[in-house]
């Protein structure tokens, strides 16, 4: 049989995945539930990082690393995210070449801007459409390659699931065409799934509708391993929606954006009456360096808890004001116009006010995964970069938990995907080229009936029960509950709603049985999987008795000392220990400074605690799949750190 | 504030299936758009007359605008229906599907030529390669906002349900692969295949076929620049056939 790769889903890194694979000589058979150019990595506005240092601050990609490890607050596997930085110039050079329109200077180099989590100028971009622009250049490439005959697309065609062989190894695809819902097998010698993430679990958020999960749940069904679930990016500044909620990119505190609420709760002026005197920035005031532009969790609890547990946001509701007018910003009109009109139409359409004139109203909504199908991050052994534990699937791009740690840090997620899509690529073929072994036939049909049967079964549901109320509800708790603050107790109480959701879905009544173009039934057949997917989310928090980036348990947080109070983490004798055994573990060496000062016995209190939660909690989550309310079976894995050593995350 | 919106939607079971109208009633909620609306109508498929129905089938993505998913035509306008906002609507709200494609189901419909015009214009820059090359040209920012104004270009397909020449008996490309013909033109690498792109433009179905209503940019949701375009490959083309003669 000649060697084969399918890859699944159509975003960035799926397209990133595809050319490389397809460079390097292997057909491709690329599947997706829409046109590929219709992926959600359009929806990406502000852009893309890499420390080219075009601006002359010194800026260096083991500073880029350096930023995402910490702003992940050291729970990413380190070798991957250096690779990604370094090559990260590289990239920003490639989508150049490939003729992605990037914003220029007045000399014609690229321009780059601010963005959360650093102090330098390190994100390219295209206006404020950036995502979209990168996704449409590669889908050219995509479409040159489908000229050459190298590439086959199953567009309106939906992954059901893996066939894999009697050792666990991967042997193709099965996959549903949407358009009259006739189930086949695809062969392949690897299959590289870059699906996405989960964000419909969460019922509303900044996700595009076909971002159910579903297809990582159904890996994660078959055995895949899902790690870091618990870790769920809620983006500060999306405008609430009733049918969703679409993302005002970072890229507007890049260029000048300010987050404020009244100084006095009963403010009755319009906000472009209200002088500075009366606006209380409180960001800014928190946070001298970073400003508006600390990293997204920690802005979204600043706005969360201004709003919820303060009870002063606008008007007593949720949500605070976003002001890029150029008196505040000091940015003149057509300069914000032509950076980030993407943005503004956006806003001037659905919420019908212009943002020139007027400050945007915004609050927090879930945006992204950080968790996701495990991977792994070096070549040796059985590790494969990139491949998860199923030997010939691999994962990349959001889909992965891979590179973001806890937190990821703005304009990185387009940089991951490609990277990532790229050297998945890359491995799945030399995977393919060393597949000899045929798998004994009958495991193609074997699994072509077990998604018959269940396709029959979902068929067959003529009960009680609406889906679409089930995911409403999923949606509602799963925010509620798992989103920005977590509490022990209400875990619990969302593991039996889930399990309720679960029971009620086997009543549900499917109110379409047609074969052609029946939505419906894929989304119950999807509402399957965003239930199962919600378990490891539920559970990974529900276990992780700490708090780090995005993951915030109440009771369960150290209390930072005073910022006069705060010293060197590396003049805590604990610390250096801590550093020495991670060194010794991973063979690797750390430069800390010399100890010097002595600290203060409430930042000694602070090292000593935070030293324990360390080694305790500085690891990756794992969930094994086990049917029902019991699952999944969780265990913890050690993070890779061969750069640098993990320090507290203090942003000042 | 009313209560309750009507919305009227062109149904169609399959391909080749007779189409069918059916009016539906959906509680209104501030801010509401045609998407949201058709979502309420998919939890609760019961029509204004109380008939128990099917879900109608539509397709969308982003809901911002964006992907280019959602087309169709809204009150006999082509345009995204994410972005079409209920307390600008007549009502009742006439939905339907597009009609210079075929329907897949409903509002759905099949646009795949669309990308195949991309292939037959070869709309993509000729890499050598994804490796470590070097950085592209540099290009003066005038030159880069007009290539911007061309790459926002969704394929959503609204410049072709308007247009006149593009119909059962034309084969015309339509404006957005014309639109990407320029882009690609005057890309600094794209360029170095503009005569191949010229030469798909000659004949039938080419930019020449165009004529001239002027619909394509009225309708376009990222104000592309179409006829602009059109001129320009115009132009293109006719130095490309005088200097064709010469070298004959």
């Amino acid at each position: 049989m000649p060697k084969r790769v399918i890859v699944v889903g159509g975003g960035l890194a799926g397209l990133a995945a595809t050319i490389r694979a397809a460079e390097r000589g292997i057909p491709v058979d690329l599947f997706s539930v829409v046109p590929v150019k219709r992926s959600h990595s359009v929806c990406a506005q502000g852009g893309i990082n890499a420390a080219k240092n075009l601006k002359g601050e010194g800026d260096h990609p083991d500073i880029h690393t350096n930023d995402t490890l910490f702003g992940g607050e050291f729970l990413a596997d380190q070798p991957l995210v250096q690779g990604m930085c370094r090559d990260a110039p590289a990239i920003i050079d490639l989508l150049d070449r490939m003729g992605v329109p990037f914003n220029r200077t007045a000399e014609g180099n690229l321009d780059f801007r601010r963005f959360g989590g650093t102090l330098y100028n390190r994100t390219a971009f295209c206006g404020a459409t950036t995502g979209q622009q990168l996704m449409y250049a590669l889908d050219e490439q995509v479409r040159r390659f489908e000229t050459l005959g190298l590439v086959e697309k199953y567009e309106h065609w939906e992954f059901l699931s893996l066939v894999l062989d009697n050792d666990q190894k991967t042997r193709g695809i099965t996959a549903m065409n949407i358009w009259d819902r006739s189930i086949e097998v695809f062969k392949a010698n690897a299959v590289i799934l870059c699906t996405g993430g989960p964000g419909l679990v969460f019922g509303k958020s900044t996700n595009s509708t076909i971002n159910t999960g579903a297809a990582a749940s159904r890996a994660y069904q078959q055995g895949v391993w899902y790690a870091n679930g618990e870790f769920i990016q809620v983006h500060p500044t999306p405008i609430p929606g009733a049918d969703k909620l679409r993302l005002i990119s970072e890229s507007v505190r890049g260029e000048g954006g300010r987050i404020w609420v009244p100084k006095n709760k009963d403010e009755k002026r319009e906000p472009q009456d209200i002088p500075d005197s009366d606006r209380d920035y409180f960001l800014e005031r928190k946070y001298p360096r970073y400003g508006n532009l600390v990293p997204r969790d920690v802005a979204t609890r600043e706005i969360f808890n201004m709003c919820v547990v303060e009870g002063r946001g606008i008007g007593g509701k949720n949500v605070v004001y976003l002001d890029v007018t150029p008196e505040r910003s000091g940015q003149k009109p057509e300069v914000l116009e032509r950076k980030l009109g993407g943005v503004f139409e956006i806003y001037r359409r659905f919420k019908g006010d212009d943002p020139l004139k007027v400050p945007m109203q915004i609050f927090p909504g879930m945006h992204y995964s950080m968790g996701g199908l495990w991977v792994g991050y070096e070549d040796k052994g059985d590790m494969i970069v990139q491949m998860t534990n199923i030997p010939g699937t691999f994962a990349a791009g959001e889909v992965d938990f891979q590179y973001h740690g806890a937190n990821r840090l703005g304009a990185n997620s387009l940089l991951s995907c490609i990277w990532g899509g790229l050297e998945s690529g890359e491995r799945a073929v030399t995977w393919a080229e060393s597949d000899t072994a045929e798998a004994d036939s009958s495991v193609y049909g074997n699994e072509l009936k077990r998604q018959v049967e269940f396709a029959d079964k979902i068929e067959k549901l003529d009960g009680d029960e609406n889906a679409f109320k089930i995911h409403d509800e999923l949606g509602e708790w799963m925010t509620n509950y798992c989103t920005v603050v977590r509490e022990n107790d209400k875990l619990d109480q969302l593991s039996t709603k889930i399990d309720e959701l679960e029971e009620r879905f086997h009543r549900i009544n499917l109110s379409d049985t047609g074969r052609s173009a029946n939505k419906t039934f894929a989304f119950v057949r999807a509402l399957w999987d965003m239930i199962q997917l919600a378990r490891p989310i539920v559970k990974g928090a529900r276990l992780r008795d700490e708090s780090r980036g995005a993951h915030y348990k109440t009771g369960f947080d150290i209390q930072k000392p005073e910022a006069d109070k705060i010293g060197e983490a590396s003049d805590h004798q604990g610390y250096r220990d801590h550093c020495a055994e991670i060194a010794e573990k991973w063979g690797a060496k750390f430069d800390l400074p010399e100890k010097k000062e002595e600290i203060s016995p409430e930042f000694q209190e602070y090292m000593d605690k935070w030293v324990e939660k360390e080694r305790q909690w500085n690891k990756t989550t794992i969930a094994v799949y086990k049917p029902g309310p019991d699952g999944p079976d969780m265990s913890y894995r050690d993070v890779a750190m061969t750069v640098v050593p993990p320090r507290p995350r203090i942003y000042k | 504030m009313p209560e309750k919106i009507t919305v009227k939607i062109k149904r169609q079971d399959g391909p080749g299936k007779e189409p069918y109208w059916q009016t539906f009633e959906v509680p209104y909620q501030p801010n509401m758009n045609v998407i949201s609306a058709l979502m309420e109508i998919r939890a609760n498929p019961v029509t204004a007359d109380g008939k128990k129905t099917t879900p109608p089938s539509w397709d969308d993505a982003c809901l911002e605008e964006v992907c280019g998913s959602c087309s169709m035509r809204v009150n006999g306008v082509a345009r995204q229906s994410c972005a079409a906002l209920v307390d600008q609507l007549e009502q009742p709200i006439v939905l339907e599907p597009f009609t210079k494609f075929p329907v897949v189901r409903d509002l759905m419909v099949d646009r795949s030529s669309m990308f195949e015009a991309l292939k037959r214009v070869k709309a993509w820059n000729p890499l050598d390669g994804t490796y470590d090359l070097g950085p592209g040209p540099k290009v003066d920012p005038d030159t880069q906002d007009d290539m911007y104004s061309y790459a926002k270009c969704m394929t959503c397909g609204c410049c072709l349900e308007v247009c006149p020449q593009v119909n059962e008996n034309s084969p015309f490309i339509g404006a957005a692969a014309i639109g990407q013909t320029i882009l690609y033109n005057t890309q600094p690498i794209g360029k170095a295949l503009a005569s191949e792109r010229l030469e798909a433009h000659m004949g039938p179905g080419g930019v020449g076929d165009c004529g001239n209503a002027q619909n394509c940019v009225r309708v376009c949701p990222k104000d592309i620049p179409l006829t602009t375009a059109i001129a320009a490959l115009g132009r293109q083309l006719t130095w490309h056939t005088i200097k064709n003669f010469f070298l004959r």
